[in-house]
């Protein structure tokens, strides 16, 4: 019995529901469907819905909440030596039930306790299946017969049905904030709790980072550093350095496309262009490891620089490459929205095209270029795969493009992967800086945003 | 007023008495060389234009020579083609035909003997481990796959090509050759001269790599495949897509055809414009906070992925379909107003079925951008090693990417050109599904 089946069952019955739901409909007018307020099959609708949205909500919440409510129901029923156990003792005597009861491997050796606990689990979650089958069942035929005792000619049923259609629209439009919501409560309520363990000031303003917690108190570093600084330096270094690539580039080619090239060019370099944004970045982090990094080593190795194999330089570069299309293309639809009649001013009094770029364009569309760069700024400071495949892990303060740093993302990524304890100060480091990077992102584009839009309102 | 703005006019006066002069004799040497000037700056500026998109080309076309150079000779393996005989003293001493004792027959023994009666005159251990290296691991176990099949084989010898260790693969590709130290290399003159009498023997083949498109993950390079990869891509997306597509529809339909112009629905729009912009990662964190602590959810599972890009993918959908919905005229809701349809009806028969095109092609661009994505990915845990092949959405898996990304990580050599060669298949997949949209548009655009 899983949930496939339950949900099988399910959709079987809301179909059912449909038919029985239209037929019924016009056996009650007599066969002749004119009689009926709505077409027939509204009817069915009708039905369909009262008996798929009910067992669908009930589902879900089962699904939910069935394992927490099994395992608090197992704790329980654990033998009192266990339950005088801290918190992370207790976790992790449940994974190893848990493990047992799914039949893998268990870190300890097997007790009895363990064993009949693990049995215990393993007949709850049955029950519980068992029992939410049958609920579901009973709920959704009692709810069929409900909906279809109701029928009548007279009844309303294409209002009803559009009622409740547009609820389902006006709930997959609350998703988009939910999600939001969720974004921040879980981003906020976890670096809560780190900056409960570390200071928000030495969080933000400490120098340096040593997030390795050690096992034991009398190892090296067993404190453990929380300052970002660094990660903070590093990714703006990252950052500069892409833009360094990415804003000439992005922006020339803007330019060029927007008032020079005729359009077939045009038609032509744009999708060309488009597809830098679309190669997935881990494909740009194994070019900037594979390709980039080594290369840049050499040829310093050539004029006597000292390179790093994980240079901020080669991560920038590639990230730069990867971000031209960003400032290009917004880039060049603020200045195709310049109107003419600048134009055709600027070419009257004798300036010539550039002239007319520099001294016109470029000082009318300002705006709309920031909001590029700002968004492609924003891009490149989110950006993940990059940084982890092409830049270091060391935490190092320092300006220097040929020295290797690390950035936000990457720290992010190397605290959450692999076994993680979910209250240590270092997992939930990456919650904190998480909160920083959603933060900052949110503003560049929220500010990005709104000068792109004042820019188009005053050509419009 | 002061003496230095009386200056100034003076100044002014005089540059414009000069600007007369120039004006009267139009083609004074000043001005020619002026212009000369001027068009000069004009050609140099338009070629920092054509360079500028001549550089990103460049980076491109780079790009795609060293994936596609580095990648292809993976798609060739190298294989041995050995005698075997399958003695039934080895493998079913009791000559039960137990399927236990099959399966757990000495096969490595009875394919490194073989190897070895290629050579009798290799005799001391060392060497004879040296020589047995040419064979890979996964050799054993295609003995052991053909004789349990096929039990009847035991007692013949039959003949079987034999995947050989990456190492040697690479040897034979020429990727490992004699011009490094030989202590640089991983395999030593010994083994290249043995590999080149199995060569010179006609032993040594290679052909299509099949293994690469029907292994999962392996820690042996040459068993390693991305079949494992693409399924859980596969599930992942299949997942991603029955959540994101009906939701973002609905939402789109909501917002841009029955919302009212209020408070409330103007936070929903900004707070999708702003979505669209959260870095990937932040949706990682999203998902292993909210599904995989929260709720419990499996950890590496391809149901918890595609909730995750789905999330994701929603605003890119949303905002596609919005506008494929705008660009519907409002004469056809007016007409099928006028006919007395509800404005439901008139959603569901005739805008939604006229604004599909445009929403399938912003869906399978925001499909395309879930494929390759992988950083939020890693937050929830599909970066394990994982040998099997995922049978359902909540079994552990990998993704195309995420397999790119471990394969990079590997410090075997071998994995590069495995690397290079799963991203061309993930850039093949984001090829077809871009023309798809393409195609799409051009087929179905419709102007008003």
């Amino acid at each position: 019995m899983s949930f496939t089946l339950v949900l099988g069952t399910l959709i079987v019955l809301t179909i059912a529901g449909f038919y029985l739901g239209r037929s019924r409909s016009l056996a009650s007018a007599g066969g002749a469907a004119s009689k009926l307020h709505s077409r027939p099959h509204y009817y069915g609708y009708f039905v369909a819905l009262w008996c798929g949205i009910p067992t669908l909500l009930i589902l879900g919440l089962w699904t939910v909440f069935q394992t927490p409510i099994v395992e608090a129901m197992v704790q329980s029923s654990l033998p009192d030596q266990f339950l005088n156990t801290d918190a992370s003792q207790m976790s992790l005597i449940m994974n190893d039930i848990r493990n047992l009861a799914s039949g893998n491997i268990t870190s300890g050796e097997i007790t009895p306790t363990m064993q009949a606990a693990a049995d215990h689990y393993v007949s709850l979650s049955r029950t519980s299946i068992l029992a939410q089958f049958v609920v579901i069942l009973a709920i959704g035929i009692a709810a069929l017969a409900y909906a279809r005792g109701k029928i009548a000619p007279q009844l309303r049923a294409r209002n009803q049905v559009e009622k409740a259609m547009m609820t389902i629209l006006i709930v997959c439009s609350i998703i988009a904030i939910l999600t939001t919501i969720g974004i921040v409560l879980s981003l906020v309520f976890e670096s809560w709790r780190f900056f409960e363990k570390i200071s928000p000031v030495e969080f933000l303003f400490g120098l340096e980072w040593s997030p390795q917690t050690a096992l034991r108190s009398d190892q090296v570093g067993a404190s453990g550093a929380f300052g970002a600084i660094p990660l903070f330096a590093g990714t703006l270094l990252i950052s500069l350095v892409a833009m360094c690539v990415a804003g000439p580039i992005g922006l020339l080619s803007a330019i060029y496309m927007a008032e020079y090239a005729p359009g077939k060019v045009r038609g032509t370099v744009k999708p060309l262009l488009e597809i830098l944004a679309g190669i997935p970045t881990v494909v740009y982090g194994f070019f900037a490891a594979l390709t980039v990094a080594p290369f840049l080593r050499d040829q310093g190795g050539l004029f006597g620089l000292d390179i790093s194999s994980e240079s901020a330089l080669a991560a920038g570069l590639v990230m730069g490459i990867m971000i031209i299309p960003f400032v290009s293309s917004l880039s060049d639809d603020v200045i195709n929205s310049v109107p003419q009649s600048l134009r055709e001013g600027s070419y009257g009094l004798g300036a010539t095209k550039s002239e007319t770029i520099k001294r016109v364009i470029l000082p009318a569309a300002l705006p709309g270029i920031v909001g590029s760069f700002m968004l492609a700024i924003s891009r490149a400071i989110g950006e993940t795969m990059i940084v982890v495949m092409a830049a270091g892990l060391g935490a190092n303060l320092t300006a220097n493009p040929f020295e290797a740093v690390t950035t936000v993302t990457v720290q992010i990524v190397t605290l959450l992967v692999g076994d993680q304890e979910f209250d240590s100060a270092k997992t939930l480091a990456a919650f904190a800086l998480g909160l920083v990077l959603f933060c900052v992102t949110l503003c560049l584009n929220i500010i990005a945003m709104a000068v792109v839009n004042k820019y188009r309102e005053q050509y419009d | 007023m002061t003496d230095a703005v009386m200056n100034e006019l003076h100044t002014d006066k005089n540059a414009s008495e000069q600007a007369a002069r120039d004006r009267a004799s139009h083609a004074s040497a000043a001005v020619k060389r002026g212009l000369k000037k001027r068009y000069a700056a004009e050609s140099r500026f338009r070629a920092y234009g054509i360079g500028a998109i001549a550089i990103a080309m460049c980076f491109i076309v780079i790009l795609f020579t060293t994936i596609i150079s580095s990648g292809l000779p993976a798609f060739t393996e190298t294989t041995i083609t050995l005698n075997v005989e399958l003695k039934e003293d080895v493998i079913d001493p009791a000559g039960t035909r137990d399927p236990a004792t099959l399966v757990n027959a000495n096969y490595r023994k009875i394919v490194f003997d073989t190897l070895l009666l290629e050579f009798p005159d290799v005799t001391s251990r060392t060497d004879r481990r040296a020589l047995t290296a040419i064979l890979s691991a996964g050799a054993s176990f295609q003995v052991q796959k053909m004789v349990t099949g096929d039990p009847s084989l035991i007692g013949q010898t039959i003949e079987i090509d034999l995947p050989v260790s990456a190492d040697f693969d690479l040897y034979h590709k020429g990727v490992i050759n004699k011009s490094t130290d030989e202590a640089d290399r991983r395999v030593d003159d010994k083994q290249m001269a043995w590999f080149d009498t199995l060569k010179e023997r006609g032993t040594i083949t290679s052909g299509f790599n099949t293994t690469f498109f029907t292994n999962a993950d392996s820690r042996e390079p040459e068993l390693a495949g991305i079949w494992g990869a693409t399924v859980g891509s596969l599930f992942t997306m299949l997942v991603t897509l029955l959540l994101s597509f009906p939701i973002g529809v609905s939402a789109a339909v909501y917002l841009e055809e029955f919302a009212p112009k209020n408070r409330l629905t103007q936070i929903i729009e900004v707070n999708i414009n702003n979505l669209a912009a959260v870095p990937s990662i932040v949706f990682g964190l999203l998902g292993l906070a909210v599904f995989i602590n929260f709720f419990g959810l499996p950890r590496s599972a391809p149901l918890v992925g595609g909730m995750v890009l789905a999330l994701m993918t929603l605003p890119t959908i949303i905002i596609a379909s919005r506008a494929a919905l705008k660009a519907v005229p409002p004469s056809i809701r007016e007409a099928a107003l006028g006919l007395g349809a509800s404005r439901m009806q008139v959603v569901t028969h005739h805008v939604l079925p006229l604004a599909m095109p445009g929403i399938l092609t912003g869906t399978i661009i925001g499909m395309a951008q879930a494929l390759g994505e992988t950083a939020p990915l890693l937050m929830i845990g599909m970066v394990a090693f994982i040998v099997d092949i995922p049978g359902s959405i909540t079994d552990p898996a990998t993704v195309l990417p995420v397999q790119v990304y471990l394969w990079a990580d590997s410090p075997e050599r071998a994995f590069v050109a495995r690397t290079s060669a799963a991203i061309m298949v993930l850039l093949s997949f984001l090829i077809f599904m871009n023309a798809l949209a393409v195609v799409l548009r051009k087929k179905f655009e419709r102007r008003w």
